[in-house]
């Protein structure tokens, strides 16, 4: 069934749309992530113009975390305090990211950079995660070996702005978590994507937080980044697509159910080799669209009138 | 002075018309609703003669569909330490978004350099006749590569040979419209072509207009552009909480 969006102005398959949807939110709810960084290339691959990609993408993202978030409340998965701080920082990050944003626009290399930006931080966090998730996966399989300390005393004790993260079981300063959440909501409205999958990690070695709080308090505060981020894309460029995001959205708060379950069933380690070679991948798809020779190398987008 | 030339160009041509179009179309609005899928426009109509065919070579018959014009950018990668960015561009002031030239034969056989500059009927000089302005030296390429990248999107066509004409006298051509269209006022015009020159002439429009949904929500993101996000999000909102909450009761 073809189904013309009346804000993107192209016409595509209703089935299509929730398919896509579909397998975005299955990951979304299986990993923690947004999905952000998977949908809008998708988006971008089915012919939606970009910028009407990037911003419905973060609408879609806020129905599935939404969706997801409730799955983890329920087995009390979610740290609000952390959570709070987390997004605290993350919106002074976002303000601080969206202004870069808009410099590189008016250099005229915002697909480069946005590009460069995912090959980069996919990539690096892809390997990070990859190398020590086999690494415990490895530990745990040989008995008798070193297992890794959950609670490492670091310099992140001896800060002021003490406070207790009864849910994940910490009692640390507030300014690590701060600054972290202003990082990733600086490369998220940079790369348009909610930062889960810098965050997820973050939380898990920066911050020592347990893996059974991380995906839920993770998609706890990427529902107000990205909500945050619709609202700015409607307003400034009118370009949400509210019938294309009801189809993603369909899709996608029906995966993110099915993906909770299945995670839920999966070791944690295992999760995070799936995770990292997923971000891997993803990485290395955009690599090789920079390296490898363009078949077309000429590119039409709509123009200004001077 | 060029003006007054062609103005009495034009006015000698009508004064030695023999020759006149009778036309119309299947419809002159479409309609894009939720399930719009493309459209097929049907373009008929007669030659009026008040004597006899004058002499001189076949009739030929022109019809060209053109969508609304945007101003475009087209951009070249270029190879910088090893990866493929965009290095060159060029803007083009005005490009339509759909273009169709549906003729009675092959366009060179039936069109004259010249008559095609003077009425703009192919897609080349439509778009060099309103489009480029400062860069022009340097264009050519890039004109080339938007005519190549829009033809393979199926928003520039040519289609020679597939009007038909019976008896010198009725034609009709067939245009199928893309489900990618965009809004706004598509023109239709007719030529009747002798010997390489336009005999006659004639426009006619097309209204292509979103209706129900698709109006309210283009309308509502325009002109309430808050509202619309905050109900994006609320629609968001809900769908999220309505699946988790029937996942839960479906579960037990």
């Amino acid at each position: 069934m073809q189904l013309y969006l009346p804000i993107a102005e192209v016409s595509v398959s209703a089935f299509l749309l929730l398919g896509l949807g579909g397998i975005v939110g299955f990951l979304s709810g299986m990993f923690g992530v947004g999905g952000g960084f998977l949908i809008t290339p998708l988006l971008f691959f089915i012919g939606i113009p970009p910028a009407v990609a990037v911003a419905t993408g973060a609408n879609q993202v806020v129905a599935s975390s939404i969706s997801g978030v409730l799955a983890q409340v329920r087995r009390k998965g979610v740290d609000f305090q952390m959570g709070g701080v987390l997004l605290a920082g993350g919106i002074v990050g976002s303000a601080i990211g969206v202004w870069v944003f808009r410099l590189m626009t008016a250099a005229g290399q915002v697909d480069l950079f946005i590009q460069l930006s995912y090959v980069f931080f996919l990539g690096l966090i892809g390997a990070m995660m990859l190398r020590e998730s086999l690494a415990s996966m490895w530990r745990a399989r040989v008995p008798g070996a070193p297992v890794r300390r959950s609670h490492v005393h670091s310099w992140a004790h001896r800060l002021p702005l003490k406070m207790k993260f009864r849910a994940s079981g910490l009692y640390i300063s507030v300014i690590p978590p701060a600054i972290i959440g202003a990082l990733v909501g600086f490369l998220a409205a940079i790369m348009g994507v909610g930062g889960g999958f810098i965050m997820v990690p973050a939380m898990i070695y920066l911050l020592g937080m347990p893996t059974r709080v991380v995906i839920g308090t993770s998609l706890f505060q990427i529902i107000f980044v990205t909500a945050f981020t619709t609202v700015m894309h409607a307003v400034s460029s009118q370009t949400v697509d509210m019938l294309l995001a009801l189809l993603l959205i369909l899709g996608g708060v029906i995966g993110a159910q099915i993906g909770t379950q299945v995670g839920a069933r999966l070791k944690a380690e295992q999760l995070r080799v799936l995770l990292s070679l997923l971000v891997l991948a993803v990485s290395i798809r955009i690599a090789v669209d920079l390296l490898v020779t363009p078949s077309e190398l000429y590119s039409v987008a709509p123009g200004v009138l001077p | 002075m060029i003006r007054a030339f062609v103005l009495l160009l034009a006015f000698a041509g009508t004064a030695v018309a023999q020759e006149s179009i009778v036309s119309g179309l299947s419809q002159n609005r479409v309609s894009i609703t939720a399930d719009f899928d493309g459209s097929e426009i049907l373009v008929y109509g007669a030659v009026r003669r008040d004597a006899p065919p004058p002499e001189g070579g076949p009739l030929a018959v022109i019809v060209t569909v053109e969508g609304p014009e945007t101003p475009v950018v087209v951009r070249r990668k270029g190879r910088v330490a090893g990866i493929w960015v965009n290095k060159d561009e060029v803007q083009i002031d005005s490009a339509p978004s759909f273009y169709a030239v549906v003729t009675t034969g092959p366009l060179e056989q039936i069109l004259s350099d010249t008559e095609n500059l003077r009425y703009g009927i192919t897609i080349e000089r439509v778009i060099r006749a309103i489009g480029i302005t400062a860069e022009a030296d340097r264009s050519g390429e890039f004109i080339l590569a938007l005519l190549r990248v829009r033809t393979n999107e199926d928003r520039f066509r040519l289609l020679e040979g597939r009007v038909e004409l019976t008896d010198e006298t009725l034609f009709r051509a067939d245009v199928v419209l893309p489900a990618n269209l965009i809004e706004g006022t598509y023109t239709v015009r007719l030529f009747l072509l002798r010997d390489k020159k336009v005999v006659a002439h004639q426009e006619r429009l097309i209204g292509v207009r979103k209706v129900g949904l698709e109006r309210f929500i283009f309308n509502l993101a325009q002109e309430r552009p808050l509202i619309y996000g905050l109900l994006s999000l609320a629609l968001a909102a809900v769908a999220g909480w309505g699946a988790s909450a029937l996942f839960r009761l479906m579960r037990g």
